[in-house]
């Protein structure tokens, strides 16, 4: 069961690791220099919660691996990432409904995981809820002023909602290193949240004048190390020193 | 070397470290070290607990510890982080949050405190004390402040943000 619990800690600090990296490539870029600093400092949370993550990923699985070691030494199929994290930017309304659907669903889940019964793991999921909390305020309050705010902008964020819909319904598959989890009282699934976290991000949406998109594909894949096509540029971009100077400290 | 010094020794003068980030308060004051005592082995050991899981302060908050336990005589002390129970704002002791607020940065509400209804919604201005306050980027120079500003004396100022 431990190896079981192992995966799941990896696989979540993958989605926070890969979606914290996607996020760095705002710096510089956003559209203004508050901006610049809310992305960066919600980069710098994921990152701290993936470092959290794959620590312990490493002690539960039992092969000792350093966060780095998860990081920097192991090829995109080994990366159980949804593909929602890494979604490339596009433009800033994307990367809002993007943050949208993710931070919602991380407050939930580790809201119900902050009970699990692995006491570290418990730990940091309470801590990293409280922080996605403050990340999920961020992009509730851009979703709502660019819904509000021109045609322009709420085409762009409607947009952005329809773009990464059809990858939200990944982060709450079941299968059966998660069924087993949950059955053993390891874990929850996070397949009894969907339905909640549609309608606390349906509210958002409603408040900002936008519709819920009702896609006709789903993603899948990530869980199992299937990755898109833009995941292979954004992982040799993380490793690309430690692959230049293995095992460098600075 | 220097004989080792007692427990409580230690643990005050862990406690008196500056925060990196914001040196203006000791590590003590900001709540984060959870307990100096001996572990099983015998040797000294600190828990600290991490404001923020990704906070950069981390690594040179656990190296002043480990300076710390050098210095008292206990150089197999092991400094700890320890998830659990999360760091609060509400761990920030009376004195720290007056240093805080002594220093332009305004201190945290307590965490369950309801949101005050006035005019504004932010935190009272360290500057003048006006309660007409801002909100003008959630995310400040470091993970734990944002920056309001006061429609009163016009300064922008730091909030440590209550979690």
């Amino acid at each position: 069961m431990t190896e079981d619990a192992a995966l799941l800690a990896s696989r979540l600090g993958d989605d926070a690791l890969v979606l914290g990296q996607r996020l760095c490539q705002w710096i510089t870029r956003a559209p203004t220099i508050e901006e610049d600093l809310a992305l960066s400092n919600i980069a710098l949370d994921l990152i701290g919660h993936a470092r959290a993550l794959l620590t312990l990923a490493g002690g539960l699985d039992g092969t000792g691996r350093t966060e780095d070691d998860f990081a920097f030494a192991r090829s995109d199929r080994e990366f159980g990432n949804t593909l929602l994290a890494e979604l490339p930017n596009g433009d800033f309304a994307v990367t809002i409904a993007r943050q949208l659907v993710y931070s919602h669903y991380a407050v939930l889940y580790y809201e119900a995981l902050a009970g699990a019964a692995l006491p570290e793991l418990a730990a940091v999921a309470a801590r990293a809820a409280t922080e996605a909390g403050y990340h999920r305020r961020h992009a509730d309050g851009w979703t709502v002023r660019l819904g509000l705010g021109t045609a322009e902008s709420a085409r762009r964020m409607q947009a952005g909602l329809d773009h990464v819909w059809p990858y939200t319904t990944e982060l709450f598959d079941e299968d059966e290193v998660v069924r087993r989890l949950d059955e053993a009282g390891t874990a929850p699934s996070p397949a009894p949240l969907h339905a909640p976290w549609q309608e606390r991000v349906g509210e958002v949406v409603g408040q900002a004048g936008l519709s819920l998109p009702t896609p006709r594909w789903r993603a899948h894949g990530g869980r199992q190390g299937l990755h898109s096509e833009a995941f292979g540029p954004l992982v040799a971009e993380l490793q690309s020193v430690q692959r230049q100077f293995p095992g460098g400290t600075w | 070397m220097t004989d080792p010094l007692p427990t409580d020794v230690v643990a005050a003068r862990v406690c008196d470290l500056p925060d990196p980030e914001l040196p203006v308060v000791s590590l003590g004051e900001l709540g984060v070290i959870q307990r100096v005592s001996k572990a099983v082995d015998g040797h000294l050991e600190v828990v600290f607990t991490p404001t923020f899981l990704g906070c950069p302060a981390l690594p040179a908050i656990a190296e002043a510890i480990a300076a710390v336990l050098a210095e008292c005589g206990h150089p197999d002390g092991k400094v700890r982080q320890a998830a659990a129970p999360a760091w609060s704002t509400d761990r920030i002791s009376a004195a720290g949050r007056r240093k805080l607020a002594e220093h332009g940065i305004a201190p945290p509400r307590p965490v369950n405190a309801p949101t005050p209804v006035r005019l504004g919604l932010g935190a009272p201005c360290p500057h003048c004390g006006s309660a007409a306050t801002r909100p003008h980027s959630t995310f400040g120079p470091t993970r734990c402040q944002s920056i309001l500003r006061c429609t009163a004396c016009g300064e922008t100022f730091p909030y440590l943000a209550t979690v």
